[in-house]
């Protein structure tokens, strides 16, 4: 019987009711008294040198307050990079500068020269049309091999080289690697791109910054998914603003993908502006300048390399990736390529010998960063691809050599320094192959022959590392941050209860399934319990929500803060009932004393917490509330397996994703039906990225795909509904709630499987040749494999 | 948007007047004109709105039997009113944009605007469609002149399409995956007298007759009649979603299945 309330069931997300009926609030909806309007001049060439911005005829326009530019924020910080990875050499990466407003050269179309601010947006706009921006153009840096030449033009003159930095991993095991490739039986190589996407969250970026001239407090609403990393950024290395003087907001937000994770440059201009000018200052980014501003993912390149001996089995496993930083590193930027994705290169698999190699190069394009997955849909897709070229290349199954390299005793050590903590991935192996009914295959591959299509079948498999963590590690690792989550429980004296958290949701339903949780601990019921976050005033000090974290890490520190709510209540509970707190048991609410019938409601104990007649003041205080902080010693580890049928129409490429099914372990589930829709939203994005969206650069940096008439995004006819099921659970082993995470799965092990199954139609249909096609599999371009 | 005057005449004559002013720009549905006004890529000093002119509105049959739609006729309302004369148009304009494009664009818009990815030029092109206005009529194979380029005058309106309505007709056409205009768009019109075909989405000069397949088709209406067939992929665009070799296969398999669906 699924549950009709509490963890496991399947509660409908509490805050449809305001998004679907048009109430929910927005930053953009926030509009203050006095507020005036911010107006961006971009670059409209990807590299130049600044030699003149003339603001005199901008400011003479009507309605403008003020016009800044690059000089303006001379005494201020630039944008800081929140990680720092040392390269294979023992170095630290190179860090080059990055102004809110662009001094000396401009190094990608998109970047920020001036700041117009007036008093409407219209005002601002046309007066930002009259600022003459001076700028000589030079060559723009855009490939990422040439970036490397020694004569290639310099992104940043102050750096030696375009090179970021060059990364090994496992630096040390490189040796062994290259000599387990000289006996191999087979090996298996495969040069691939991971294509720049554009994370076109539905919800463009909004700053709106404020200042009070008398208390000098600083205001930000921004569309962030973590706004107390944005206050810490921003107050000490940017505007140089204590944090207990600066409050950030991020109230309703329209999707991330981990494109609001970044601390932006309009966000410091707002507050910047709005402290020069004593007034409200507001941003709102267009739909045609969030192409060119908020920051990409993905844009790497790589040659994947398998040896195998004669029975198929993984002997090791060597990668070269360029990964674009572009212009300037964004916050967590440098962290991608290296420590969310080169150790995940070991994926489901005891391969012993594992090299990766990362090349982070900087460009003359817009900056990226994390999207969706992060390193790991990147890991996945290349390992992905060179096992199931590996598997036709020696006449293996596709299934079977996955299965023949399984991971099967945990907790296992990778040679690529993760520990997973636990999985079953023959059993998740054998829900999938149920639910894709892969016996029933051949029957459709027949049906597809008799109308003159060709069909093939993808599957794969992916492991993903959630809830990144502990924060002592991560601090040797390079990260500038800690990667704990907080929470704060608050009774209330009639029961009700506020849980203000430090995750944030962006359409994740924290405000449903964080009260499942909590409710379910307690008794009660789910409306006693509101969800509170976004704000840095009302919640304690949080890092937020991204890589999947939120339940594993964020729910962790709720479970431990109502933990201790619970064992205070419980002595509450004793003293009311004469009894001691070791004999009281909590049940639906009502505290009893063991082996009596004594009882009081969870109603009576939170009553006497604020009212404290009858009460043991001698031993605790008043009230009922706490808070804590929980800091994970592991990742959590979800996995799972993945399968995809495409049609190809053999006269025109087009390929029609016939059916998706996809077996995931996301451990301890409370919520099934958020989870599906995650999984649902994820599987969509990673249909996109195989078969339709691609950032593109033209030869001058332009990007060609600036809009939505040339950027494909998924839309419901492009997918197929989805089989999901997540009845394989192998709790983590870690966290009180067993939970795993489940928001980025989807996007990680989706491209994988319908590429593999393009190829497979291809190569089923006679064109074997065909062994590989690079993202996005557009028809001109599996029409232009066919032709050879 | 920068800001402009706007008028709204009721009578074409009124129409005719507003046009004749200074920077004077028609505004038909507005499905390519607004984004360009929003984007700024556009900065006429006054627009004079069509749609509110009753007489170019509607569909109707004439005694010779032609299908004559007002150039202010939504795709929404060709798509409903034109499907029992000429379905292969109603279908057409069925498939054009989504519910929002087809309930605000126009005929007479479309034709104006000459996109070279556009649906509408090929029926007009392949039907042999004559192209009213307020002082001539322009035969098809008269009007179109390239990307964008029509032989409208300036301040000329067109007021109504008469479409001579084949035997068998049909339309095919394969979306470019970003935007969903054509990729290529093939429509082929059988007449007592043979057949034409009109590509769009493809050439660089817009929509074109592929005057070799309407030979071979006007010969043996079957798909297989083109079958031998190929395109010079000489003066195909190239772009992002296709080749100029992608583009010209496009032509030949769409062509193949235009007539079986015709």
């Amino acid at each position: 019987m699924p549950k009709d309330h509490g963890i496991g069931a399947s509660s409908k997300r509490r805050e449809d009711k305001r998004f679907l009926t048009g109430k929910g609030r927005y930053t953009d909806d926030i509009n203050l008294p006095g507020q005036a309007h911010a107006w961006f001049v971009r670059s409209q060439v990807a590299h130049g040198r600044l030699t003149g911005v003339d603001t005199s005829a901008a400011e003479a326009m009507p309605g403008v307050l003020r016009v800044f530019t690059g000089a303006d924020f001379e005494g201020v910080g630039g944008l800081p990079c929140g990680w720092l990875v040392t390269d294979r050499f023992g170095q630290p990466m190179q860090e080059p500068g990055h102004p809110v407003l662009a001094r000396g050269k401009v190094r990608h179309v998109g970047d920020p020269v001036a700041v117009v601010v007036a008093e409407t947006a219209e005002q601002a706009r046309d007066a930002a049309e009259a600022v003459e921006v001076e700028i000589d153009e030079l060559p723009a840096v855009l490939d990422m091999k040439a970036a490397l030449d020694p004569d290639a033009p310099l992104v940043h003159d102050e750096l030696k080289n375009n090179l970021c930095y060059d990364w090994g991993f496992v630096e040390e095991n490189r040796a062994a690697v290259d000599a387990a490739f000289e006996t191999a039986a087979h090996v298996t190589t495969l040069d691939l791109v991971n294509q720049r996407l554009v994370p076109n969250a539905m919800e463009p970026r909004v700053a709106l910054g404020d200042f009070n001239p008398a208390t000098e407090d600083s205001t930000l609403y921004t569309t962030s998914q973590n706004p107390h990393v944005i206050r810490l950024l921003m107050g000490a290395f940017v505007l140089g603003i204590p944090e207990h003087k600066l409050r950030v907001i991020a109230p309703d937000v329209g999707g991330g993908f981990g494109s609001k994770i970044f601390h932006y440059a309009e966000e410091a201009f707002c507050t910047f502006a709005a402290k020069q000018l004593k007034r409200p200052v507001k941003w709102t980014c267009t739909r045609s300048e969030a192409f060119i501003s908020d920051a990409h993912g993905r844009d790497h390149v790589t040659r994947i390399e398998l040896a195998l001996d004669a029975e198929g089995h993984f002997q090791a496993l060597r990668t070269e990736t360029h990964a674009n930083m572009g212009a300037y590193l964004s916050t967590f930027a440098p962290s991608i390529p290296t420590w969310l994705h080169g150790t995940l290169m070991a994926g489901n698999y005891k391969t012993p010998l594992i090299y990766v190699n990362v090349k982070a190069v900087f460009t003359n394009t817009v900056p990226v960063d994390a999207y969706r997955g992060a390193g790991r849909p990147e890991a996945t897709y290349q390992l992905e691809r060179v096992i199931d070229k590996a598997a036709r290349e020696m006449g293996i199954d596709p299934v079977e050599i996955r299965r023949r390299n399984f991971i099967t005793e945990f907790p296992y050590a990778t040679p690529v320094a993760v520990e997973y903590d636990t999985g079953d991935y023959n059993a998740t192996l054998d829900k999938l192959l149920e639910i894709a009914d892969v016996a029933g295959f051949e029957a459709r591959l027949a049906d597809s022959k008799s109308r003159g299509m060709l069909r093939g079948l993808g599957l794969n498999c992916y492991i993903e590392a959630c809830g990144i963590a502990p924060s002592q590690l991560v601090g040797q690792l390079g990260a500038r941050a800690g990667l704990y989550e907080s929470a704060t429980v608050r009774v209330n004296a009639t029961g009700g209860l506020v849980v203000m958290t430090g995750s944030h949701s962006h359409g994740q339903g924290h405000e449903t399934t964080f009260a499942q949780v909590v409710a379910d601990m307690i008794g009660i019921g789910e409306d006693m319990v509101e969800i509170v976050h976004g704000d840095t005033a009302n919640t304690p000090m949080g890092m937020g929500t991204y890589g999947s974290r939120s339940l594993a890490v964020g729910g962790s520190a709720m479970v431990r803060a109502t933990n201790k709510i619970i064992a205070k209540a419980k002595k509450i509970a004793a003293h009311l009932m004469e009894a001691a707190p070791e004999d009281i048991e909590l049940k639906d609410g009502r505290f009893s004393v063991a082996g009596t019938d004594k009882s009081v409601a969870w109603g009576d104990v939170t009553l006497a917490a604020y009212v404290p007649h009858n009460y043991p003041l001698e031993d605790i205080e008043p009230g009922l509330e706490e808070t804590a902080f929980y800091d994970p010693n592991n990742f959590t580890y979800p996995a799972g397996v993945y399968a995809c049928e495409v049609e190809v129409d053999p006269d025109t490429g087009k390929v029609t994703v016939c059916s998706f099914a996809a077996a995931d372990d996301f451990g301890n589930i409370v919520n099934p039906m958020i989870v599906s829709g995650q999984v649902h939203g994820g599987i969509a994005q990673g249909v996109g990225q195989a078969l339709l969206e691609a950032a593109s650069y033209d030869d001058y940096g332009q990007l060609l795909s600036g809009s939505y008439m040339d950027y494909a995004m998924p839309r419901a006819d492009d997918v197929p509904f989805y089989r999901v099921d997540h009845s394989c659970a192998t709790p983590c082993t870690h966290n009180p709630l067993g939970v795993k995470g489940c928001g980025e799965a989807g996007a990680i092990g989706s491209p994988p499987a319908v590429v593999n199954a393009v190829v497979d139609a291809l190569q089923r249909a006679g064109h074997t040749g065909v062994t590989h096609i690079d993202m996005p599999l557009t028809p001109s371009r599996v029409w232009a494999a066919m032709q050879g | 948007m920068y800001a402009f005057e706007i008028d709204r005449p009721t009578t074409l004559d009124a129409a005719v007047t507003a046009l004749g002013q200074e920077e004077a720009q028609a505004l038909g549905g507005g499905q390519t004109l607004i984004p360009a006004l929003k984007q700024r890529l556009a900065s006429p000093a006054r627009l004079v709105s069509l749609t509110g002119i009753d007489e170019l509105k509607g569909i109707c049959v004439a005694d010779d039997g032609a299908l004559c739609i007002g150039a202010a006729t939504s795709h929404a309302t060709v798509a409903a009113e034109a499907a029992a004369t000429y379905p292969a148009l109603a279908d057409l304009a069925a498939h054009i944009g989504d519910p929002a494009v087809r309930n605000r664009g126009t005929i007479g818009g479309s034709l104006a605007n000459n996109d070279p990815s556009a649906c509408y030029p090929a029926a007009v092109l392949a039907s042999g469609a004559t192209i009213r206005t307020n002082t001539r009529e322009i035969a098809a194979d008269d009007y179109f002149e390239g990307m964008f380029a029509t032989a409208l005058e300036e301040g000329e309106i067109i007021t109504e399409i008469r479409f001579p309505v084949p035997e068998q007709a049909a339309y095919v056409k394969f979306a470019q995956p970003a935007s969903r205009f054509a990729l290529v768009g093939v429509f082929i019109a059988r007449f007592g007298d043979g057949v034409r075909v009109a590509v769009t989405g493809a050439s660089e000069d817009g929509v074109f007759r592929w005057t070799e397949a309407e030979a071979a088709l006007s010969d043996d209406f079957r798909p297989e009649a083109v079958a031998g067939l190929s395109v010079d992929p000489e003066g195909m665009i190239g772009d992002l979603h296709g080749s100029p070799e992608y583009r010209a296969h496009l032509i030949r398999v769409l062509t193949g299945r235009a007539v079986a669906a015709a």
